[in-house]
């Protein structure tokens, strides 16, 4: 499990192109961050996760679901972390795996009313599904 | 001048207005707005992960057929733009995500030599807000208008390279060019929830009632936006004043609508 967890995280950092190392623990990109309140893990949290090789808890975690891709961190971050790319590639570990998709489209019809925009159900898919 | 113009899934559907104003007012400014053939959808979000190839293909296409009639790629969208201008830029700078996708377009070879703009640039940078003032036939005068630019207009900044990021001025400079009074508030760059509308909607309102709150408590009567899903949230979610799009009072104005 061990090495699994290793092959893991360095595929997230390749995959996001992210060095977790340069984080100085400012926290700027969890006070910015608008879904803050709905992560049970935040982006500054994530960062040092993926540093430290303790990714297992993130992959079980609704935080991926959370992230709005608003790109206020990655554009807060005095040091040029970029958290939500990290998030991005946690999330896709889980969701690439087979029957692993969050969003599944039989599910669809009762998450909207007639007025939600395409943008909305294309975005989300291609965040929470694959 | 002709320009290449993406519209996006959304704007031939739920955001008809959008698309419409943006192509009348254009004309009127003296600019044609030509569809690429079979255009696809550009998917809505960015993906961030390198290894994403299969997602950008539908940006890809739309960008080289712009490169091909050597035009400038024009988007209205929000997402559109945000998802085309950083594939654009995944092109240019990243060799290995561009040989990738050049795979899967070969024998074609694409690598970033489009130049992609929003129609919000087109105005201020082609067409130049002065002129856009000169051709007002009904001004603005009076209303009092916040810019909603929300997150997908300028972020990542180092990409978009549109705007300040922090303390943005183009919508509130075309106001001004269309004769309203720009409202400045403290969220105008802040995330309406986005997405998350289908996932957690309680999230969405709470977000989305933090911006419209934000604009109303500065004076504002109005809220303009570039981006069909921020115009959902907001007025989804009960916002007190109107939620129009940008395209919808520039044609107003410019006497089109």
């Amino acid at each position: 499990m061990k090495k699994e967890l290793e092959a893991i995280q360095s595929e997230v950092i390749r995959r996001s192109g992210v060095n977790p190392k340069k984080c100085m623990r400012c926290g700027k990109c969890s006070g910015t961050c608008p879904a803050y309140d709905q992560m049970e893990y935040h982006p500054h949290q994530f960062v040092y996760m993926v540093e430290s090789g303790d990714i297992e808890p993130l992959l079980k975690s609704d935080s991926l679901y959370q992230c709005l891709t608003c790109f206020a961190c990655v554009d807060r971050c005095p040091r040029g972390v970029e958290p939500a790319k990290l998030v991005e590639a946690v999330r896709l570990q889980v969701v690439r795996r087979q029957g692993n998709n969050h969003l599944k489209t039989d599910s669809i019809p009762a998450l909207i009313d007639e007025d939600m925009p395409q943008q909305a159900l294309v975005s989300a898919l291609r965040k929470y599904s694959k | 001048m002709k320009v290449s113009y993406f519209p996006g899934c959304t704007l031939r559907t739920k955001a008809k207005d959008l698309d419409k104003y943006a192509r009348d007012s254009a004309l009127a400014l003296g600019v044609t707005m030509e569809e690429p053939d079979n255009w696809q959808c550009c998917g809505g979000v960015f993906t961030t992960s390198r290894d994403e190839i299969a997602t950008k293909l539908s940006s890809v296409r739309a960008l080289m057929d712009a490169k091909s009639k050597d035009q400038i790629l024009v988007t209205v969208c929000s997402a559109c733009h945000n998802v085309i201008k950083q594939t654009n830029h995944a092109m240019q700078t990243d060799e290995e995500f561009a040989s990738r996708v050049n795979n899967y377009i070969a024998p074609e070879n694409y690598n970033g030599e489009a130049r992609v703009m929003h129609y919000l640039e087109l105005l201020r940078d082609e067409i130049g807000f002065d002129k856009v003032k000169e051709k007002v036939v009904n001004s603005l005068s009076g209303k009092k208008i916040a810019a909603y630019y929300g997150c997908l207009l300028l972020r990542p900044n180092s990409v978009m390279k549109m705007d300040d990021p922090e303390n943005p001025s183009i919508i509130e400079d075309l106001i001004t060019a269309l004769g309203g009074e720009a409202v400045v508030y403290p969220q105008r760059n802040e995330c309406c929830g986005g997405y998350i509308a289908l996932e957690n909607p309680e999230a969405a309102k709470t977000r989305s009632n933090t911006v419209t709150a934000s604009a109303a408590n500065a004076g504002a009567e109005m809220i303009v936006t570039a981006c069909p899903l921020c115009k959902y949230n907001l007025e989804k979610n009960g916002s007190e004043i109107p939620v129009v799009y940008f395209t919808e009072l520039l044609a107003e104005a410019l006497g089109v609508k």
